[in-house]
């Protein structure tokens, strides 16, 4: 298992390098200046040269890309066209996308999951229907409709969480749009808990509890669950990523301050450097986790073995 | 010809005189689906006693496995149902107790043996805890002591370095040492009856004898009550005491192990015997039972067999023949045979 850790991680500095580079060759790809950008009304070409000089802009992009990387090596991220530490702007923002993406993932492990094994545990009767329409309500609806529909309805009308922003801290600012965030995935995860456990609990394992006379709590909860859950981890594993990435419209309509408005608002700046930092990371944590899926894996099913 | 009600008495083995550890009588069983009702079991009788072997045999679809599911109360209701029947267990109706009583039955008085143990057991649990677990729900010991047992269940069905492999999980162990885990487990809280279903099919031939003989061996030494459901007519002879052929969800013809072998007397029977492969006549082709097992949602009218039947007469397509039992020369009974057949004393005679 070590090794096979090891082995992982060695593995992800090529993927990670070859992502970088993807990702700053489409920027620069861009169209439009960013120094120009940058002066809007007021341009002054002598300033420009300096600029264009101080960020190797007009050097070739293989070589612009090798001034990024090697900085990224030495621990430094670059600085944005206007001077601000992009190290800064992560050790500022990330934490905010951090607990959003965590409380989104705590919502949906534990929603999305109970959901899915009342489900089949009734299954065909009423509670199994309600299960099905949240379900597709859930997948249905865009995120910037519920987030505001839920701002409006709870926040506004009710006054039961704030309506945005992140004054009050977590959990009271977050509750709100880790739910938003986490609806779609929420319903898949019950959908693929409801499947993966009434196939579990037709197998022959559960049968062979039923005929040792177990009680039922201990044929589903030890017999049926936990087989059950193998595909669910893995959903879980690799949307812990997504949420993290996919935060952008939801931190938007709760006007959060996190990674996700600052790529979207570097991205119509063409502040490479900027963009591809934060995109570097958010494949950081999508190999991470990852890894820990696989690791999970093998300990939630002793067949697999890693060497 | 008189008809028998109850499964035709034990001819030897133990406890002749006792009371009948299981009776099963006139039992039902049909499937709601889709299509319609499927009648899987269509009033089955047996008994077993203490220390008795019977061996139910019958092609798949005959209703052995689903009468022995009812047996357990493991049947999923819906989209079955017992429309009629008792299964008496020391006398008591075990169809008419709570869900929390049968469930104490379960494991600790019934025990089952499945057919494929790779599927039965869990595959992300170990042995040790798979089996420790009846003594930690049915006794109440600690994981401890149940670990303890565990070990000692699996060196009592002969599994080498039982205490280094208690930990292991079911994929690590070969096909025969699995099915003796699943063995170890129904043995472990000294059950008054097992049933093996179709315990060796899935085993290579030598692995099967082996299996066979332990089982046989622990169902001695504790004298229990076996159930032994095969299709496989070679591992019956040794083990069992009598015989219930099932087809079509009825018993079709019951009698001591060896007399059935001598001298089958239902038709469907001799075509069971017919069809094992015989050295002495390598070469020719092999006997099959023409035709196909019925469908359960239309069995035919009269004898189920009729269709398949060498010797069908119009009765059979009319009549229902019921298990009679069997008599020989001057009208005297033949303990322990029926048969369901309306020409018995014909195929009895050949």
């Amino acid at each position: 298992m070590g090794r096979f850790v090891v082995r992982r991680v060695l593995q992800a500095i090529p993927v990670l390098i070859g992502v970088t580079f993807l990702i700053y060759c489409l920027v620069f790809l861009l169209p439009g200046d960013p120094i120009r950008a940058l002066m809007g009304e007021k341009q002054d070409p002598h300033l420009a040269l300096v600029l264009r000089a101080r960020y190797h802009l007009d050097d070739p992009l293989v070589l612009q890309y090798w001034h990024y990387i090697s900085g990224v090596f030495r621990g430094d991220l670059g600085t944005t066209y206007t001077g601000r530490s992009i190290s800064d702007i992560v050790a500022q923002r990330f934490p905010i996308t951090l607990k959003l993406a965590l409380t989104a993932f705590g919502f949906e492990a534990v929603i999305g999951i109970l959901a899915g094994i009342l489900s089949a545990l009734k299954r065909g009767k009423f509670l199994d229907n309600v299960v099905f329409i949240a379900t597709l309500f859930l997948i249905s609806i865009p995120v910037f409709v519920l987030g505001n529909v839920l701002q409006l309805e709870l926040g506004v009308k009710f006054k039961l969480t704030p309506v945005a922003g992140i004054e009050d801290g977590w959990p009271a600012s977050y509750v709100l749009p880790g739910l938003v965030l986490a609806a779609t995935s929420m319903a898949y995860i019950a959908r693929l808990t409801r499947t993966s456990m009434i196939e579990s609990v037709r197998s022959d394992y559960v049968r062979t509890a039923i005929a040792k006379g177990l009680p039922r709590r201990r044929v589903i909860g030890v017999h049926a669950l936990r087989n059950s859950l193998i595909p669910v981890v893995t959903f879980l594993g690799m949307d812990l990523g997504s949420l993290m990435g996919g935060a952008i419209i939801t931190e938007r309509v709760f006007n959060l301050p996190g990674i996700g408005g600052q790529l979207a608002q570097s991205v119509s700046l063409r502040e490479g450097p900027v963009v591809v930092g934060l995109v570097t990371l958010l494949i950081l944590i999508y190999l991470v986790a990852n890894l820990v899926v696989d690791v999970l894996y093998a300990v939630l099913d002793p067949r697999i073995r890693y060497e | 010809m008189t008809i028998i009600e109850d499964a035709v008495p034990a001819p030897r083995g133990a406890g002749e005189d006792q009371t009948p550890l299981l009776e099963v009588r006139n039992l039902h069983v049909e499937f709601h689906t889709r299509e319609g009702v499927a009648k899987a079991v269509n009033g089955v009788n047996y008994t077993v006693r203490p220390g008795e072997t019977l061996a139910v045999l019958g092609e798949s679809g005959s209703g052995k496995s689903v009468t022995a599911q009812a047996i357990m109360g493991i049947l999923d209701m819906p989209p079955a149902r017992i429309p009629q029947g008792e299964i008496l267990f020391r006398g008591q109706d075990m169809l008419k107790m709570s869900g929390e009583e049968r469930r104490k039955l379960r494991g600790a008085e019934i025990a089952m043996i499945f057919q494929d143990a790779l599927s039965s057991l869990n595959p992300v649990l170990t042995v040790g805890y798979q089996l420790g677990e009846m003594f930690r729900v049915h006794r109440g010991m600690s994981r401890k002591q149940a670990k303890a047992k565990a070990i000692e269940l699996m060196d009592r069905v002969k599994i080498p370095a039982a205490a280094a492999r208690v930990n292991d999980y079911p994929h690590q162990f070969s096909g025969g040492m699995r099915q003796r885990i699943m063995i170890a487990m129904a043995l472990a809280l000294e059950p008054d009856l097992i049933i093996a279903d179709e315990p060796t099919t899935a085993l290579d031939v030598t692995v099967q004898a082996q299996v066979m003989d332990l089982l046989a061996e622990l169902k001695n030494e504790f004298n229990m009550g076996l159930i032994l459901i095969t299709h496989d007519l070679g591992v019956v002879a040794d083990v069992a005491d009598k015989i219930a052929v099932m087809y079509a969800g009825r018993i079709v013809e019951t009698a001591p192990v060896r007399e059935l072998y001598k001298s089958p007397a239902h038709p469907y029977t001799r075509g069971l015997l017919d069809s094992i492969p015989r050295l002495d006549q390598k070469g020719q082709e092999l006997y099959a039972i023409k035709g196909l097992p019925p469908n359960l949602l239309r069995i035919p009218d009269g004898c189920a067999f009729n269709p398949r039947c060498p010797k069908a007469q119009d009765v059979c397509r009319t009549d229902t023949p019921k298990l009679a039992q069997l008599t020989g020369d001057e009208g005297r009974e033949l303990v322990g045979r029926g048969s369901a057949c309306h020409f018995w004393k014909e195929t009895l005679n050949g």
